[in-house]
């Protein structure tokens, strides 16, 4: 066997010898003598590369190689000597095992090794132009390759089949695959146009990015709708990134103890590393780190600052309390907010902080103690039954900062991504809408320095936040003024079916990736009037038939609006204020007949008026159908 | 919520008295500007659940309202009254007895955090101390930065601190503002 490769090799050799010996005797000797310094590293390289390829066999071999090589070897430079026999030998041994292989790389060593005889210089010089264009036919091999790779993957993405689903969902999720599939879903379909896969609609691939980023991320599928929903894709993952990680922890100072300057020299000394918080705010501290817990320093206890968000400062802002008012603030606890009004007002007028939990109201007193506000008082009450306790139009300002899903707020609860479903959003909802209108009938429209209402959740949901306030200005004579905070992106005036009033543009909302802060919603109404609006429902056709009567019958609406917003909301004071005089005395004895006998009258017209505009839509609907 | 009735004032009175001597005419005579007037009204206590307050009278007005079940507190709180019927003075008062104080203690920075978890004073912490201190007279405690850290009753005289070994106790703890952190609950 080994005689027959010897032969074979030989052979081989003869044949491939000419065709470099033909080049090699063109070019000169000298710059063959000016290669031969790289020559050696090439050669060395090429060497190196296949030690392994060596075998017990081509012991024999290197014996006669040996002979072939040392004549030539004698032949060449000093310089290159015995280094450069033994590189030959080397080379030829792998090149022994290759041959066999048959690969491009080991035609080349075959010439190089087997340049024998014949003429040094141009053997040499045969041999490292040999060298060069195996290394360059290897680079360019090689880059090609990699632009293969880079094309052929986009090229060929495409979403896993059912079969491979099912596999990935029985074993424990592949991280890495599915970040890479994220990635290349959200690229897509950031310029869907251009880089669509045929026949493969956008939905199946949100369908995908939906499941994939729940599982990567744990989100829930409701959740991870609704945010699909509301974001482009880019911005959805920008999103979600910026949920993993903590926001900067943020203190408040407390003006009524101290200085910002002076508190931060302070804690400054104390090995706090801080910085003012931004230009908007002028007591908010930001700490990056500490070395002593920051929620324990002896000027904490002192209540010289609070810890608190960046973003519960902005309620307040837009809030602008002013000295001697009366404020309301219905979901007080744990207090940040409240002392931060009572810091505004300078320890005057007078706050009322209210808390529905039992538990959350120690932390509440104390927070208020430790700050030093003297001008609270704290009760214990659902928010919504606080008109009847204060009194309706008693108050100059509202801060609402209602329950809600938290979903601003992911970054300090995680627990938030798996537990909110459709029908928490919509118990929530409820209960704000409820609680806004408690907050409106609180404040007195004739206030002097107020007349103002601020709404904030730390959510990011339109049924929160946008559905809310549209449902508070249908319900009472309030408009949106804008919050004072010219940061913060405004809020949606219409999604998907929703239809809003075009003034909540007024509104901010703020997010995490884009403002470095938790999610929030901020929202400033001001009442106008002591006014409610008589019951205007959903349906616009019954407002129309309620404006045409109340145009036809203008003194007698009034007790019989009243009467209607009586039994709804038990609003006997409102009904006094628009008594004026003796006419309406009178009509109000005569009323109850009367009053029966329109309300018949409305509720006639108002069904006719229904049957029609059913019979209209019936015929627009038809004609599309028919076309 | 009612006003205090005669033993009531009296003992609260004598509490405070301890501590800020002839200023209790200052505090019971300040001028607040709490409450939504304009013009400064008065303080006064009142009761409610076991625990006295010190309110203005303005926000005492509108407080009516709020029924007795749901009101948790008003102004400040200063002290409550415990099941056996006597009055203690709480940490939640520190900032009015530290405005009005006469007896005042300033601990060094190395002993302010023992305090803050409710050691008693040791001569070795005293950074000043105030002159002629009775024993059984309430003390104000502060750092060195004039912030005040709780208070308490002196255990010795001035001029018998002066004659102390170092591990004595000068001040005996009764409240501290690190109780923020360590008894909310009890508050």
């Amino acid at each position: 066997m080994p005689a027959l490769t010897r032969n074979k090799k030989k052979g081989a050799k003869l044949q491939t010898e000419t065709p470099p010996l033909n080049r090699r005797t063109k070019s000169n000797t000298a710059p063959a003598k000016s290669h031969k310094p790289p020559l050696k590293k090439q050669r060395k390289g090429i060497s190196y590369e296949k030690p392994e390829v060596v075998s017990n066999d081509d012991e024999e071999e290197e014996e006669e190689e040996e002979e072939e090589e040392e004549e030539v070897s004698e032949q060449s430079d000093e310089e290159l000597g015995s280094d450069f026999s033994s590189e030959e030998e080397e080379d030829t041994e792998p090149l022994a095992d290759d041959f066999l292989g048959g690969s491009d790389d080991e035609e080349e060593e075959g010439t190089l090794g087997s340049s024998d005889s014949d003429s040094d210089g141009s053997d040499l010089e045969k041999e490292s132009k040999a060298i060069d264009e195996e290394r360059e036919r290897e680079e360019r091999d090689a880059k090609d390759e990699l632009q293969m790779n880079i094309k052929e993957q986009p090229d060929e993405f495409r979403l896993p089949t059912k079969k491979e689903l099912e596999e990935e969902a029985s074993g424990p999720p592949d991280l890495p695959a599915l970040q890479t599939r994220i990635k290349e879903i959200v690229r897509i379909l950031s310029n869907f146009k251009d880089l669509r896969p045929e026949g493969v609609k956008r939905k199946e691939f949100v369908e995908q990015l939906k499941a994939d980023l729940a599982s990567y991320y744990g989100y829930n599928e409701f959740l991870i709708g609704t945010l699909v929903e509301m974001f482009p894709p880019v911005e959805l993952m920008e999103l979600i990134e910026a949920f993993e990680k903590k926001r900067p922890t943020s203190i408040r100072t407390n003006t009524l103890k101290t200085r910002r300057r002076d508190l931060a020299d302070v804690l400054l000394n104390r090995g706090v590393n801080l910085d003012p918080l931004s230009k908007w705010s002028k007591v908010g501290l930001v700490v990056y780190d500490s070395q002593v817990p920051i929620g324990a320093t002896p000027e904490y206890l002192a209540g010289f600052y609070m810890l608190q968000s960046a973003s519960s400062f902005l309620p307040v802002m837009a809030l602008a309390p002013r000295e001697n008012e009366r404020v309301v603030d219905m979901a007080a606890a744990p207090g940040g907010k409240t002392t931060y009004v009572a810091s505004l007002m300078k320890n005057t007028g007078i706050i009322y902080a209210n808390e529905m939990k039992v538990p959350r109201l120690k932390s509440l007193t104390a927070n208020l103690h430790r700050m030093g506000v003297t001008n609270t008082v704290v009760c214990n009450y659902d928010g919504r039954e606080l008109p009847k306790v204060f009194g309706q139009n008693s108050v100059d300002r509202v801060l609402l900062d209602a329950p809600c899903s938290g979903t601003g707020v992911i970054s300090k609860d995680e627990s938030v991504k798996t537990s909110k479903s459709a029908n928490d959003i919509r118990k929530f909802a409820d209960l704000q809408k409820q609680l806004i209108l408690a907050a409106i009938d609180l404040v007195d429209a004739e206030s002097k320095t107020g007349g103002y209402i601020v709404y904030s959740t730390c959510s990011i949901m339109i049924p929160e936040n946008e559905a809310v306030i549209d449902y508070a200005l249908k319900k009472r004579d309030v408009k949106l003024v804008p919050c004072g905070l010219d940061f913060g992106q405004a809020g949606f005036t219409r999604f998907r079916e929703h239809r809003f009033h075009p003034t909540l543009e007024k509104t901010r909302r703020f997010y995490p990736h884009v403002h470095n802060m938790d999610g929030f919603f901020v929202a400033k109404l001001k009442k106008m009037s002591n006014e409610t609006k008589a019951s205007e429902g959903d349906e616009p056709v019954e407002t129309k038939e309620q404006a045409q009567l109340s145009s036809d019958d203008d003194e007698d609406d009034e007790p019989k609006q009243d009467t209607k917003v009586d039994e709804n909301k038990r609003r006997t004071p409102i009904s006094k204020p628009n008594n004026k005089g003796d006419k309406n005395k009178n009509t109000n004895v005569e009323g109850p007949r009367k009053q029966k006998k329109k309300r018949s009258q409305w509720k006639a017209e108002i069904a006719q008026a229904r049957e029609d505009k059913r019979k209209v839509m019936r015929k627009n609907t038809k004609e599309p159908g028919r076309k | 919520m009612r006003p205090l009735d005669e033993t009531e004032t009296t003992v609260v009175f004598e509490k405070i008295f301890k501590f800020v001597g002839n200023n209790l005419k200052n505090i019971v005579e300040n001028p607040s500007h709490e409450g939504p007037e304009p013009e400064p009204g008065r303080y006064c206590f009142r009761l409610q659940k076991s625990r006295v307050y010190y309110v203005s009278e303005s926000l005492v007005k509108r407080a009516t309202n709020v029924s007795r079940k749901s009101l948790v507190s008003l102004g400040t709180c200063i002290g409550k009254y415990t099941h056996a019927g006597s009055f203690h003075l709480t940490i939640m008062s520190l900032g009015l007895l530290a405005a009005n104080a006469k007896h005042k203690v300033w601990l060094k920075p190395t002993s302010e955090m023992s305090f803050l978890y409710g050691n008693h004073v040791l001569k070795g912490g005293l950074g000043r101390i105030t002159d002629s201190i009775v024993p059984g007279d309430g003390v104000v405690v502060f750092s060195m930065s004039d912030v005040p850290l709780g208070f308490g009753i002196a255990a010795k005289s001035t001029q018998d601190c002066r004659k102390l070994d170092p591990n004595g106790i000068v001040v005996l703890h009764q409240a501290d503002i690190g109780e923020y952190l360590r008894d909310e609950d009890e508050l």
